[in-house]
Parts: structure tokens; C-alpha cells; sequence
């Protein structure tokens, strides 16, 4: 029971990580029908900056907010003198040239910070763990992270629903020329768009990384993840992208921590405790794959067009 | 668009003869080494060929194509372990390996378009992927190693340098060779057809998807052969060839190329694969300056190689 519930806020926390993930990844897409496989490099950067800027300046929350901060001019700049030329064009195209942007942010991190990985330490405060139910313990940093992306994911959501920003977003996804003829500087509103979503991304890399370790190639594994969740969730959907994430955050979580045990229920332990990791890291592509069978456009399709 | 024509029929003259001279100047000079990087190229370029077959013919934007390498090469690696050594059996079982998972999975996947269908392929890769990472018989994460290479009953011997290139040659030619007779019947018209416009096709009455499929599968079994060949070469097969990675390099091989032409991917995984050693040779960081690289291909290179070649020779 304990165990359980562990493991559910485990998955529960990993799946918040992964909606802030995917949801730059779903708004860059529905927004500017942009491909951007280099999300995961995004990822890794604000986890590097978050190293970098913490072990500077000494502070957590400073160092953290500056590395989002960093994340973000990034995005942007990024956006301005490169992306912004690919849009329009064919996916393939973007798969291409971000796939070339993966391979230049892994070769300049291991360029800058080394080819060895970095720790990020956590401060005091955030080690001690927390009772949250009577005789239940949880370690507060990962509480606090399910707070916070819960925090981003309401102001998300507020942001693109209820203010003139978000309905500019809106508009912009639903038809680009309409709203460029009505006065709207459509350029700069892509860039902040991507900047947005960079900033995201930066913030799961930067929060993910005091619990593993801040290491080249550590976008790469997560952003499949996150592929796997808006393709699940259906493209260019915020809300199905939160949905899948914690759906998917949970079953990967949860596989891996129960599947060993089931597996040896009916296999011998030699051969489920080598199966089950296997296993447990198929589960979310076997559901992917079972989703787009039934539903070709994801559970929750937006609206476009 | 003659001239244009010859320009790349001289150029792609010109990449077969080099490739089948290439043991000659290898023996000449005494450098081994030339020899067994273009052997890789050589079985990569299959692989690249076969991948150009549904995405440049018939639009199909495969990301996991790299999972026919791996299954291939383990049909070969596990066959070697358990003591069926002879290439007679180890090469069909790699291609028939092949064929039923692309069979499987293009049957899944062809019901999706555009992104989901680069998603899906690439979740499937990564299925096979994992499953290679769970076969603790067979190495697991580290990988299998092959003691001895296929055995061809003395017909050919693959621990032969010089042999072992020109078979991979030979497979790489005869795969162009389907390749250009598949493009250039009425199966290949038709899905090419399905590129361009799937509703008219529909509409005339052809079932899109069966010829889609039969297509898919065929690519991944050439993909396959691929696979088996590689696994020769390094004596070596691990999860890592079938990682996404991998199929995006290929990918890679096939746009720089160009897609749609029959002598692009060729002539893209050798200038890939020799930029990739050369800038290696410049500096450690060799990747810094080939993602910018393959940024400004795309950007500006439309059509590839042999796009800018067909371009350049129009004025």
C-alpha cells in the first residue's frame, strides 16, 4: 500500500515532467506545424544551465530562475536565426535540420562542460522528506516539483484560454494569414511561442536533473517520451497532452516498478527479472502504437482547420 | 533537363566505377583501411537505398527503418550462437526475419499519415529496440558478438576482405537494380501515384494501402539484407544499431542524397559517412560543424546532391 501510493506519485511526478515537455513540443507544432526533434536538446540545456548558474551563484531558486531565464533567450534566439526558415516546409525537412541542431547542442555541451556528467545538488530544505498522509513519507523535493508543474500547467492553461496573448495563439493556430492581415506581428509572436516552449522544456530539464544526473544525450530518451505523448494525446491538444503525460508518466512508473514482480508470478525469477525491464520500457510504445490503431489522430484530436 | 540528366548519369557512372575499383587502389597502395570504411558504406548505402524506396518513391517518411539493420543482424548473431553457421540459412532467416515484422508494423502503421505515421514507425524501432535490450541470451544491452561469419560453403569467404566487399557491392547493385524495375513498373507507378495524389488513386480503384504495404515490405527486407551484411562486418550486433539515431542517419544519407533518385542515397551515405571520418580526423568535436552542416543542406540544398548536380547543370 505504502509502496503504491509511492509509486503513484512517482508517476504522477514524471508525468507532469513530461507535459511540460510535451506541451512546447504540441504548441510549436499546432502553432507553427513545426517538427522540432531538438526539444530534447532544450531540455538538456536548461539542465546544464541549472548546474551552472546554481553552483555560481550558490542558490537554488536563483540559479534555477536564471537557467529559465537562459532557457527562454535561447528558444528564442534559436527561433530568429534558424527555425523560423523552416516553416512552411516539409516535415521531413525539420526532422532533418533539428536532427543536425541535436547533434550541434550535444557536441557544444560536451564542447563546454565536458564529456563527464555534472551533479546538481539539492539545498537542505528540499531533501527532508514530508508526511502527506498519516505514516506516508515523500521526499519534498519531488513534491515539490508535481506543485510547481501543476502551478505551470493552470498558468498554461489560464494564459492560452483567458488572455489576449493566448487568444492571439489561438487565433495564429487556426489560421496564420487571417490574423497576420488583421495587424498581428505573427513573426514575433512565433518566436515567443518557441521561447515559451524552450522555457518549459528548460524548466523539466532543470528540475529533473537534481534526480539524475546532468549528462549529454539526456533530451534524447525524454523526448521520445514526449513524442509519444502528444501522438498519444493528439497533436497540437494542450489538454491531451496533459492527459497522456499522466497517463503515460503512470503506467511507465508504475510498469516498472510492478511488472518484475507480476512477471515472476508466472515465469521463472532468472528470466523475469531480465524480461521485465524490457518489458516495462515497451509498455507506453505497445499503448502508443494500440492508440494510433484505434484512434490514428490521438484520444483527444484538436481542433484544426 | 538533359543536360541535366547527364550530369548525374555521369556522376552516378562515375560513383559504380569508383566503387568497384576501390579493391584495386586498396591493394595498390597497401591502404586496408580505405577498404573496410567503404565496405560499411557500401552495406549502409543498401540500407539507404531500401529506405529511399518508401520515402522518396512512394512518401512514406519511415523513422525506424534502422530496426531491419538490427534484425538482421541478429537473425545472424543468434543463429552463429546457437551453431547454425552457414550463410544459406542465415541470410534467408535475416530477410524473411525482416519482411514479417515490416509486415507487421506497415500494416499498423500505414493506417496513420504525415507525423503520426514518423511517430509510430519510430515507436515500433524502439519497441524492437528494447525487446534486443532484453535478450540476456543474446548479450542484452552489451551486445552479441559473432566468432565467425556467415559460411558460405567455399563459394565465397567472407573473412575475405576483397570477397566480403565485392559481395556487399554486388548486393548493393542488384538492390538497385530491383529497385529501378520496381520504380519503373506498373507497381511502382501506382505507388507513386499514391505519392502524389492517394484520393485519385483510390478513386480509379486501386486498394492504396495493400500497395503501400507490399512496398513497405519490401524495402525492409532489402533493409534487412542490409543488417545481416553489417553484422558480418563488425562481428559484432548490439541494441545500438537499431537505436533512433540510426535511422535518422539514414534518413540523412537519403535526403543529402537526394530522395527519389535511384543513385542519391548512394552517392549521400558516402558523402555523409566519409564527412563524418574526415571531420573526425579534424577534430574530436566532429559533430559541431556537421548539424550546422545538415542545417544549411536543408535549407538550402533542396533536393539534395543530386538536386543541386540536376540545378547546377540547367545554369
Amino acid at each position: 500500500m505504502l509502496l503504491l501510493v509511492e509509486q503513484i506519485l512517482n508517476g504522477l511526478q514524471f508525468g507532469l515532467l513530461l507535459f511540460l515537455l510535451a506541451a512546447g513540443l504540441t504548441l510549436v507544432f499546432g502553432i507553427m506545424d513545426l517538427v522540432n526533434l531538438a526539444h530534447g536538446s532544450l531540455y538538456m540545456m536548461g539542465a546544464y544551465f541549472a548546474a551552472t548558474f546554481v553552483a555560481w551563484t550558490g542558490s537554488f531558486v536563483l540559479g534555477a530562475v536564471l537557467a529559465l531565464g537562459a532557457t527562454l533567450v535561447l528558444g528564442m534566439v534559436l527561433e530568429f536565426t534558424t527555425l523560423r526558415h523552416l516553416y512552411g516546409r516539409d516535415h521531413l525537412d525539420h526532422v532533418l535540420a533539428t536532427f543536425g541542431l541535436i547533434l550541434f547542442f550535444n557536441e557544444a555541451v560536451r564542447l563546454i562542460w565536458g564529456p563527464a556528467g555534472l551533479a546538481l545538488p539539492l539545498p537542505p530544505w528540499l531533501t527532508v522528506p514530508v508526511q502527506i498522509f498519516p505514516g506516508i513519507y515523500y521526499p519534498a523535493y519531488r513534491l515539490a516539483i508535481i506543485v510547481v508543474a501543476l502551478l505551470v500547467a493552470l498558468l498554461l492553461y489560464l494564459g492560452v484560454m483567458r488572455t489576449r496573448i493566448g487568444m492571439l495563439i489561438r487565433a495564429g493556430a487556426s489560421n496564420r494569414e487571417m490574423i497576420g492581415a488583421l495587424g498581428i506581428n505573427i513573426k514575433l509572436l512565433y518566436t515567443l511561442v518557441f521561447g515559451l516552449g524552450a522555457a518549459l522544456a528548460g524548466l523539466a530539464g532543470l528540475m529533473q536533473a537534481p534526480i539524475l544526473t546532468v549528462q549529454i544525450g539526456m533530451g534524447e530518451n525524454i523526448l521520445i517520451l514526449a513524442f509519444v505523448v502528444i501522438v498519444i494525446g493528439g497533436i497540437g491538444s494542450i489538454r491531451g497532452a496533459f492527459l497522456a503525460a499522466i497517463f503515460v508518466g503512470l503506467i511507465d512508473t508504475l510498469g516498472r516498478a510492478f511488472l518484475p514482480n507480476l512477471l515472476r508470478q508466472v515465469l521463472d525469477s532468472a528470466s523475469a527479472s531480465t524480461a521485465a525491464p524490457a518489458l516495462s520500457s515497451m509498455l507506453i510504445y505497445l499503448l502508443m502504437a494500440m492508440v494510433l490503431v484505434v484512434r490514428p489522430e490521438g484520444l483527444f484530436p484538436a481542433n484544426r482547420r | 533537363m538533359k543536360s541535366a540528366l547527364q550530369v548525374r548519369s555521369v556522376v552516378s557512372a562515375l560513383l559504380v566505377a569508383g566503387l568497384l575499383l576501390l579493391p584495386l587502389y586498396s591493394s595498390l597502395t597497401g591502404n586496408i583501411f580505405v577498404l573496410t570504411m567503404f565496405t560499411r558504406i557500401v552495406i549502409l548505402a543498401l540500407a539507404a537505398a531500401s529506405l529511399n524506396l518508401i520515402m522518396g518513391y512512394g512518401g512514406m517518411m519511415s523513422f525506424g527503418h534502422a530496426a531491419y539493420l538490427g534484425i538482421g543482424g541478429y537473425a545472424v548473431g543468434m543463429l552463429a550462437q546457437e551453431g547454425i553457421g552457414s550463410g544459406f540459412i542465415q541470410f534467408p532467416v535475416a530477410l524473411a526475419a525482416s519482411a514479417i515484422f515490416a509486415l507487421v508494423i506497415g500494416a499498423l502503421s500505414l493506417r496513420t499519415r504525415g507525423v503520426y505515421f514518423i511517430m509510430i514507425t519510430l515507436a515500433f524501432a524502439q519497441m524492437a529496440y528494447y525487446v534486443a535490450s532484453g535478450l540476456a541470451r543474446y548479450g542484452g544491452d552489451d551486445g552479441l558478438t559473432i566468432y565467425k561469419r556467415s559460411d558460405f560453403a567455399g563459394l565465397i569467404n567472407l573473412s575475405n576482405r576483397v570477397q566480403f566487399y565485392y559481395l556487399c557491392l554486388a548486393c548493393l547493385l542488384l538492390v538497385l537494380f530491383l529497385i529501378w524495375r520496381i520504380v519503373n513498373s506498373r507497381f511502382g507507378m501506382v505507388v507513386q501515384g499514391l505519392r502524389s495524389n492517394e484520393q485519385r488513386m483510390r478513386a480509379i480503384g486501386f486498394p492504396g494501402t495493400r500497395y503501400r504495404l507490399v512496398c513497405f515490405v519490401i524495402a525492409g527486407t532489402m533493409c534487412g539484407l542490409s543488417g545481416a551484411l553489417l553484422a558480418n562486418n563488425t562481428d559484432f550486433v548490439s541494441p545500438a544499431v537499431m537505436y533512433w539515431t540510426r535511422s535518422g542517419d539514414l534518413m540523412v544519407m537519403v535526403i543529402l542524397g537526394g530522395m527519389g533518385t535511384l543513385f542519391g542515397p548512394v552517392l549521400g551515405a558516402v558523402v555523409y559517412l566519409l564527412l563524418e571520418e574526415l571531420l573526425s580526423q579534424i577534430t574530436e568535436y566532429w559533430a559541431i560543424i556537421m548539424g550546422p552542416l545538415l542545417l544549411l543542406i536543408v535549407l538550402f540544398g533542396r533536393g539534395g546532391i543530386m538536386g543541386v548536380l540536376g540545378r547546377f547543370s540547367r545554369g
